[in-house]
């Protein structure tokens, strides 16, 4: 391989590896600092990424569209619509005991499948939606990728500020306080629910603005390029790697990660062309093999959470 | 057809009934969703493809074998993860617990494949009753006969040995429990055994009504939530009547809406009982 194929290659890694860190940086909202439990990530993130791209299409007689609205508004619009499926699926369960929400957020990703795959006035159905427009597409040449990347790593930033500034803020030490003792905040007199239903809501928005970058780097998505569980499981091993409730380590959780999850596809990608789906079959058992050594041995992660003392906040 | 849909649901009910009873009371026992329990399902069957149809043993000895090696999966699993989790907080567990689906999921599909499997290749005449209003197959029968047994057996077993009584016990009140000087890991290790045999059974009876697939376990998990939420956690009778409801509703949800959208009937009822009655019908106060 030449270097430009070896740095091209990276770039396009590199992009993965950023918005699977947004998800993770989502998750990491809703459980690392609020204990929630969510399993429909692949829900939220396929929202987004359906969201944009019929936000951002010209008329298609396939599916619903015609809005062509910027890029930008596109993101926006995914963060919006997958925050608003995270509160209705919120209100009913995010009161009872923390399983119940985790029940049904796979039950929600389950329907968000169906309906994408049955509705094909709005999605396409199993065809999917292609040509989803990629932002200043044609202005860089052989460098859009670079491009994109840029665009990711931005998103990671903006959303990485927020949250480091919300989890230090007075909302975020309630929300870390109703983690650690819900007896406790409730008996200060907060609402313990409406902080909860805050943290999944933002959790949610920011998976769908992942979802949305998705659709628009890949530019082609259908029902089945969601693996729903071989997604959400994804993330949730780059949040327990990287340690919950450290966004750092979400990034680097999600970098380690996916670098590991690539590497098991080279290994396999050494078997003959027969073995394809016993190949895929072993990647995910390795994975998964690989998160119950992670949870039986390093619970913390590599990163344990920040101390957010008094004093540390007082100098923000 | 009313009727004819209401019989498909009662006997996709009783397999979600068979299922669910074990996941309640692994719930109400660990106080964890099992989301492995699905794809427990699944391995039990494949199990009994491997000694029916791969070695060519009778049907019963199948199921057998089947349903000892499906409850001895479920206590390795205790042995080897969830007992080493517990102690932490159930979220951690629970995702344990769906790597645990993921493995048994691609180890079903590394054996066995992604084709379909059938135990008897056979197209079977269904039994016409009534001038057609209701069409039952030979297997179906045996399916409701075989679950209807099972749910007796574990009636039995509940109500009227030590073990079984104590495993209501653990599950109404843990330190209560305890106090009366229950041997709670041996009830841990009987509930998982038990649990496994009768998901191995739903496993089984459900590739029997149908056919054999890496996801078919995987499909039914969301039914068996509903159904032990519907029940009450930990209430191993609401769980059975839990699974009836879930799945006879199911399918009479196809006379209104798009039989595609099935799933998402399991899903309505979870969440319309979680906002009405969060304990179920036959459960206590979450």
């Amino acid at each position: 391989m030449t270097f430009a194929g070896v740095f091209s290659y990276l770039v396009f890694f590199l992009i993965f590896v950023g918005i699977y860190a947004i998800m993770t940086l989502g998750l990491n909202i809703q459980r690392g600092f609020a204990g929630l439990f969510n399993i429909g990530i692949a829900g939220f993130w396929a929202v987004g990424a359906y969201t944009s791209a019929i936000m951002t299409k010209g008329p298609s007689p396939d599916h619903l569209g015609g809005f062509g609205m910027p890029f930008i508004v596109g993101l926006l619009v995914a963060g919006l619509i997958s925050a608003l499926v995270a509160f209705l699926v919120g209100i009913p369960t995010i009161r009872l005991r923390e399983d119940y929400l985790g029940i049904a957020t796979i039950g929600i990703a389950e329907i968000i499948r169906l309906v994408i795959k049955n509705e094909a006035w709005l999605t396409n159905g199993v065809r999917g939606i292609s040509a989803i427009p990629k932002p200043l597409a044609g202005s860089f040449g052989s460098n859009y990728n670079l491009f994109f990347l840029m665009l990711v790593v931005l998103t990671i930033a903006f959303f990485y500020y927020l949250s480091e500034k919300g989890i230090n803020s007075p909302w975020g030490r309630v929300l870390r306080a109703i983690r650690e003792d819900e007896e406790v905040v409730k008996a200060v007199g907060k609402n313990v629910v409406r902080y909860r239903l805050e943290a999944f809501v933002l959790g949610a928005f920011i998976m769908g603005v992942g979802g949305a970058l998705y659709a628009h780097f890949t530019s082609f998505i259908s029902p089945a390029a969601f693996r729903p569980m071989q997604a959400t499981f994804l993330v949730w091993i780059m949040l327990i790697i990287g340690g919950s409730a450290n966004n750092f380590g979400s990034i680097v959780g999600a970098f380690l990660t996916w670098g590991i999850w690539t590497g098991t596809e080279f290994l396999t990608g050494m078997l003959p062309a027969a073995y394809t789906t016993q190949a895929a079959a072993v990647r995910v058992i390795l994975i998964g093999v690989f998160l119950e050594i992670i949870l039986l041995n390093r619970p913390e992660g590599l990163f344990s959470e920040k101390k957010y003392s008094s004093a540390s906040t007082a100098d923000n | 057809m009313v009727l004819q849909l209401f019989l498909n649901g009662v006997i996709l009910g009783s397999i979600i009934a068979l299922g669910a009873i074990g996941l309640s009371l692994i719930y109400g026992i660990l106080k964890f969703g099992h989301f492995a329990h699905g794809d427990l399902m699944t391995l039990g069957a494949y199990f009994a493809f491997l000694f029916k149809v791969q070695l060519g043993l009778p049907f019963w000895l199948a199921f057998v074998l089947a349903a000892a090696l499906t409850a001895g999966t479920a206590i390795l699993l205790n042995l080897i993860l969830y007992r080493h989790l517990k102690k932490r907080d159930s979220v951690i567990v629970m995702i344990s617990s769906v790597g645990a689906a993921l493995i048994i999921r691609n180890l079903v599909l590394l054996f066995w494949g992604p084709q379909n499997q059938f135990y008897v290749k056979a197209i079977q005449m269904p039994l016409v009753l009534g001038d057609g209003l209701l069409r039952i197959k030979e297997n179906q029968i045996i399916i409701l006969v075989l679950a209807l047994a099972l749910v007796i057996a574990v009636h039995l077993f509940l109500s009227k040995t030590k073990m079984g009584k104590a495993m209501r016990a653990m599950s109404d009140n843990i330190d209560l429990a305890q106090i009366t000087g229950i041997n709670t890991e041996r009830v841990i290790i009987w509930t998982w055994a038990m649990s496994g045999v009768l998901t191995a059974a739903a496993g089984i009876l459900l590739a029997f009504d149908t056919h054999l697939t890496p996801v078919m376990g995987w499909n039914l998990l969301l039914p068996l939530f509903a159904a032990a939420i519907l029940g009450g956690i930990g209430s191993p009778y609401g769980a059975m009547f839990g699974g009836l409801v879930i799945g006879i509703s199911q399918e009479m949800s196809t006379l209104i809406i798009s039989a595609a959208y099935k799933p998402a009937v399991a899903f309505t009822i979870m969440i319309l009982m979680l906002i009405i009655r969060p304990s179920g019908l036959m459960g206590k106060k979450v």
